[in-house]
């Protein structure tokens, strides 16, 4: 127990570590902006004095060492600043789109989760059928697909052709659940089909992995049913990976929604993002990608801590 | 190897048959398209017709010969952007895994942490930086990939470093140069040139996606992504010839995957 500790105790640290590094990186990308910021918020008519006074309101006379820790405690506490684009209070902008892209995110994978580790079980037990070879090749398919296209093709079948849903996936905060359900379907199942068929493909094989080890050919051997040796034998083995695979796919929706908000018109983070890098508002950039890389991250390492503990060999040490 | 390319599997077949039809659009784009890249020669949105087999785009320009030209412009982009990804990763990787140290860990750390965060996300805050431009585009983008491709150089070479070559090589007092020229590249080119494909498709797709969201490849150029999204007003209307240069990549990309996958297949010396 005392090397399972030990072992999540420094892949916390590392974590943390990662964290703050980014966190340097995404506050010194200001940094590099060509140009004085401040000259360039209030236009070239402003005077001297104006723009020093709005240097010193914006902290720019500080070295950015201490302008960095400012930084970080106001973020902490959730004030990332003005937009350079229109001097709204950033928090205010992203804190609905951010819970708009949780929501549309935790919606697909509340889908294609289910759905890929069922399958995966499946094409696993039916090793080099016909369903096996679709799903590789549906995998192949959706990786080498931009987003856009799946997107698109959704719309023009579903959207257009069929006319079941609305081409633009607007919603508002006051819509009902249900609606609001049925508005965001298109784009989420646009998300599934680029990720269920790599899932599938990553069960299975985590499945598959443990299923051709010597110690399950012994409980084989020993007489145990069929149903026993993959629940009390495989299963434990197969765990790790399974729960990487899920974690992994969370932490690449959060970010891949971008595309698809972008296609849908979606009012997310990802929108609000693409945008802003457009009109090189970088405060709001800066928040974003924050956010983004976060998300990201504590997805990787809630994955990587799940491995390690239900780690079997780890669990039981010698 | 005259019997074994004999026996083409029918997915690399296809893909090579595809890749071979892109190259002559890359290479003889100017002869085959009928009209200029920029060219203006109708209104715009024109349907199809004899005189415009894919109609006419947002700004009234000839579809077919944006589609061919796209091919240049698109794959000639990617290409350039892998190889440059290449040269930063092998080179990262080669280096770090001879020299050892603190080099070695730094390089390692630095990609860590730049992997750390995702691609799509760094890129965009990159080139916020730089101002949407080609060649900041190309620089993000092979920086990016570049790390990923470091990885696998670093875990090849790794393997490679240890055997007794390259402690003979490093004992005669060769050069860094010499050792990664003459020892390690000739015993990495399978796995290298197997990655340069996938890489190639991850770089097209990555380009391209840039290009839809309007950061990549600038108008008047173009470019698959950023046709589709000038373009996509038109799918609101049922037409679907945006999604004609959004199929273009899909297929390129499957089409190199199917080679990849072939030709991993002959270099691991397995039969069916």
């Amino acid at each position: 127990m005392h090397q399972l500790l030990g072992l999540i105790l420094k892949r916390l640290g590392f974590g943390a570590i990662t964290l703050l590094v980014i966190s340097v990186i995404v506050f010194s990308a200001v940094e590099f902006l060509p140009g004085d910021l401040a000259q360039q918020v209030l236009g070239q008519s402003a005077t001297e004095e104006t723009v020093a006074a709005f240097r010193r309101e914006l902290g720019l006379d500080q070295p950015s060492v201490t302008r960095y820790f400012i930084w970080l405690a106001d973020v902490a506490h959730g004030d990332f600043g003005n937009s350079l684009a229109n001097g709204q209070a950033v928090s205010g902008l992203i804190a609905q789109r951010f819970a708009n892209t949780l929501f549309l995110a935790g919606y697909a994978a509340a889908i294609a989760v289910p759905i890929a580790l069922i399958l995966g079980v499946l094409a696993a037990l039916t090793r080099r059928s016909l369903f096996d070879r679709l799903i590789n090749i549906l995998s192949l398919g959706a990786i080498s697909m931009p987003e856009f296209f799946i997107a698109y093709i959704m719309v023009t079948l579903f959207a257009l052709k069929f006319g079941w849903f609305s081409p633009l996936a607007n919603v508002t905060p006051e819509m009902p659940l249900g609606t609001r359900l049925w508005a965001t379907l298109l784009p989420a199942l646009t998300l599934n089909l680029v990720v269920v068929a790599h899932m599938m493909r990553m069960t299975r094989a985590s499945i598959l992995s443990p299923m051709a080890s010597p110690y399950i050919e012994m409980a084989d051997l020993k007489g145990i049913t069929p149903l026993r040796v993959v629940i009390r034998h495989a299963l434990p083995n197969a765990l790790a990976p399974i729960i990487n695979v899920v974690a992994l796919t969370l932490a690449y929706l959060v970010v891949g929604v971008v595309i698809v908000e972008v296609v849908f018109v979606y009012p997310g983070l990802g929108q609000l993002m693409v945008d802003s890098v457009a009109k090189r508002d970088m405060t709001v950039v800066q928040a974003c990608c924050l956010i983004f890389a976060l998300t990201y991250i504590l997805l990787n390492l809630t994955a990587d801590i799940l491995a390690i503990a239900t780690n079997p060999r780890l669990l039981h040490p010698k | 190897m005259a019997r074994r390319i004999g026996k083409i599997p029918p997915t690399a077949a296809f893909g090579i048959a595809v890749v071979t039809t892109y190259s002559v659009a890359v290479l003889f784009a100017p002869v085959i398209a009928p009209y200029g890249q920029t060219e203006v020669v109708g209104a715009p949105f024109l349907p199809w017709s004899g005189e415009h087999p894919f109609g006419t785009d947002n700004l009234g320009r000839d579809m077919l010969t944006r589609l061919i030209y796209g091919a240049r412009n698109s794959v000639a982009l990617a290409l350039v952007t892998t190889l440059l990804a290449f040269l930063i990763g092998t080179a990262a990787g080669f280096v770090g895994s001879i020299l050892k140290g603190w080099t070695d860990m730094a390089i390692g750390r630095s990609v860590d942490v730049l992997m750390a965060i995702p691609a799509l996300i760094f890129a965009l805050l990159l080139l916020t930086i730089t101002g949407p431009s080609l060649v900041a585009t190309v620089l993000v983008v092979a920086l990016i990939e570049g790390t990923r491709v470091y990885r696998l150089t670093r875990a090849v070479a790794g393997n490679l470093v240890v055997m007794e070559f390259v402690e003979a090589a490093q004992l005669r007092g060769e050069s860094l140069w010499w050792i990664i020229r003459r020892e390690l590249l000739p015993n990495a080119t399978a796995p290298l040139a197997a990655e340069l494909g996938l890489r190639f498709c991850f770089v097209f797709l990555f380009i391209s996606a840039l290009s839809f969201l309007g950061l990549g490849v600038r108008p008047p150029l173009a470019e698959w992504g950023s046709m589709v999204r000038e373009n996509a007003t038109l799918i609101t209307y049922g037409d679907i010839t945006p999604l004609l240069p959004a199929a273009a990549i899909a297929i390129l990309t499957i089409s190199v995957n199917f080679i990849v996958d072939w030709f991993l297949h002959m270099t691991s010396g397995l039969e069916e």
